[in-house]
């Protein structure tokens, strides 16, 4: 079937069958690599995208579902060479090791300073709980919200 | 790779078309939500529906609002959308403790009240705590709209009383004043309930009216504990009387054992859980 999706700000329109899912949509039908994919259990958090701003987890998405909506990856988060705020954060606090974990919790990140520029640790925790990371021990991600939220909160423009 | 087996894909536009699309498929056809339950099911194999009827337009069933006395909550109402309501909140408290506790934020942006109900599983969070609330489910097919108590709605594990073709629209909780409360045991953050209990009071007079106690994930019949009801009926809240009702609950439910615990361990929590809930509600009394 033939679905129309906004990612990035781009239009692109694909045949696909219904039951490709939207983080196969994104990685192999339109070469968006930057949406990791795990678990595909829905636990792990690594293909966090955002679906007409709000963060879903992309494995558990039907391509189809996002036909006439509007899709933002870890692609989309810098403009031009300018990174977003919490992507300078994970460089200045080192809040990635392998980096599988990445772009999930940038794109949960980016939404929740959106939503609350100056969040508590606890809440930071809170929010990212459904994400996993194998490597950091998570201080390090926590830090990097925190370090975007007070060196600009506003997404990059 | 866990990729769903082929199926047929149509998007509804209306609740009547939703409707006319599941009598045109017929019984292999299924709604789908939020899908946080249902696709999961179809990857593994364990559900392979040969229509999908995608309800995820539907607006009219996205609200939640006060209406007739009751509050009523849409079907697709999301389950972030059900903890950051604060008329619900209001109302009703234990609305927003199970919400906290259901999934993760990720999950609960997608995954629907509705889908909840419908999907049945024993561990669901929602099902106790809307049979504690004596929630009315609105049902709806192509003859017209019927009403369910929420105690008659779940048949068994995975199985309600909805019939082919129809659609659950929303979920109507009576508003009276009460107190109310949900705790769960899980193994770790947004983890199904190792066991959770729910309790509704009505006090009137220093005497409890009615009360509702629902359980988890603990082989409760119906996710009540009706034995335990029954003895804090007309009484007072007393902690004694909780205590002899956790007792009553406990010895009622039929647990079993899982990776998440014993038996003996489940049964224990039940008893212990409703303890909780029972004094978390009346702590909330003005
Ligand atoms: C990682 C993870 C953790 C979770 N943890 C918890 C937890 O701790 N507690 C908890 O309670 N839940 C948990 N869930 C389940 C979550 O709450 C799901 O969102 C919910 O079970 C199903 O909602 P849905 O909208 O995704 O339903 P779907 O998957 O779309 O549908 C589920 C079933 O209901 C039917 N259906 C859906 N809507 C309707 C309708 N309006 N009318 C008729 N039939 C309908 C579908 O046909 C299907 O059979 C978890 C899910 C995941 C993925
Ligand atoms: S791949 Fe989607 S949550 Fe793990
Ligand atoms: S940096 Fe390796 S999983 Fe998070």
């Amino acid at each position: 079937m033939q679905i129309a999706v906004v990612v990035n700000g781009e239009e692109h329109v694909r045949d696909v069958e219904p039951r490709l899912l939207l983080v196969h949509f994104l990685r192999e039908d339109l070469g968006l690599t930057g949406t990791h994919w795990g678990c595909d259990t829905s636990n792990c958090g690594v293909c966090v995208v955002h679906l007409d701003g709000v963060p879903v987890k992309s494995c558990t998405v039907l391509a189809v579902m996002a036909d006439g909506r509007e899709v933002r990856t870890v692609e989309g988060l810098a403009r031009g060479a300018d990174l977003d705020p919490v992507q300078r954060g994970f460089i200045a606090c080192h809040g990635l090791q392998c980096g599988f974990c990445t772009p999930g919790m940038l794109m949960t990140a980016r939404w929740l300073l959106d939503h609350d520029p100056d969040p508590s640790t606890e809440d930071i925790r809170a929010a990212l709980s459904g994400q996993l990371c194998r490597c950091t021990g998570y201080e390090n991600i926590v830090r990097s919200v925190r370090w975007a939220a007070e060196n600009g909160s506003e997404a990059a423009s | 790779m866990q990729v769903p087996a082929s199926f047929q894909y149509r998007k509804a536009t209306s609740v009547a078309h939703a409707l006319s699309l599941l009598a045109e498929y017929g019984p292999e056809a299924r709604v789908v939500a939020g899908g946080h339950s249902l696709l999961p099911m179809m990857k593994l194999r364990l559900a392979h529906p040969e229509a999908l009827v995608d309800i995820n337009d539907l607006a009219e069933l996205a609200e939640i609002r006060v209406e007739g006395g009751a509050l009523v909550i849409g079907a697709l109402v999301r389950h972030a959308e059900l903890l950051s309501s604060a008329v619900a909140g209001r109302h009703f408290p234990i609305l927003h403790d199970a919400e906290r506790v259901i999934a993760d934020p990720i999950v609960r942006n997608r995954g629907t009240v509705g889908g909840s109900l419908c999907q049945a599983d024993p561990s669901e969070d929602l099902s106790a705590v809307f049979a504690a609330l004596r929630a009315e489910l609105v049902v709806r097919g192509l003859d017209g709209e019927r009403v369910v108590a929420a105690r008659d709605f779940f048949v068994g594990p995975y199985e309600t009383v909805l019939a082919d073709g129809e659609l659950l629209v929303a979920i109507r909780v009576p508003i009276r004043p009460s107190v109310s409360a949900y705790v769960k045991v899980d193994r770790r953050a947004g983890d199904w309930a190792v066991g959770a209990a729910a309790a509704v009071l009505e006090l009137a007079g220093g005497v409890v009216a009615e009360v509702g106690i629902g359980l988890t994930a603990l082989g409760a019949r119906k996710f009540v504990a009706a034995e335990a009801e029954d003895h804090l009926r007309a009484g007072p809240p007393s902690g004694e009387r909780f205590a002899e009702a956790a007792r009553i609950a406990a010895a009622h439910c039929a647990p079993t054992a899982d990776q998440r615990g014993p038996v003996d361990y489940k049964r224990h929590l039940a008893g212990e859980l409703v303890a909780r809930a029972l004094r978390g509600a009346v702590g909330r009394a003005a």
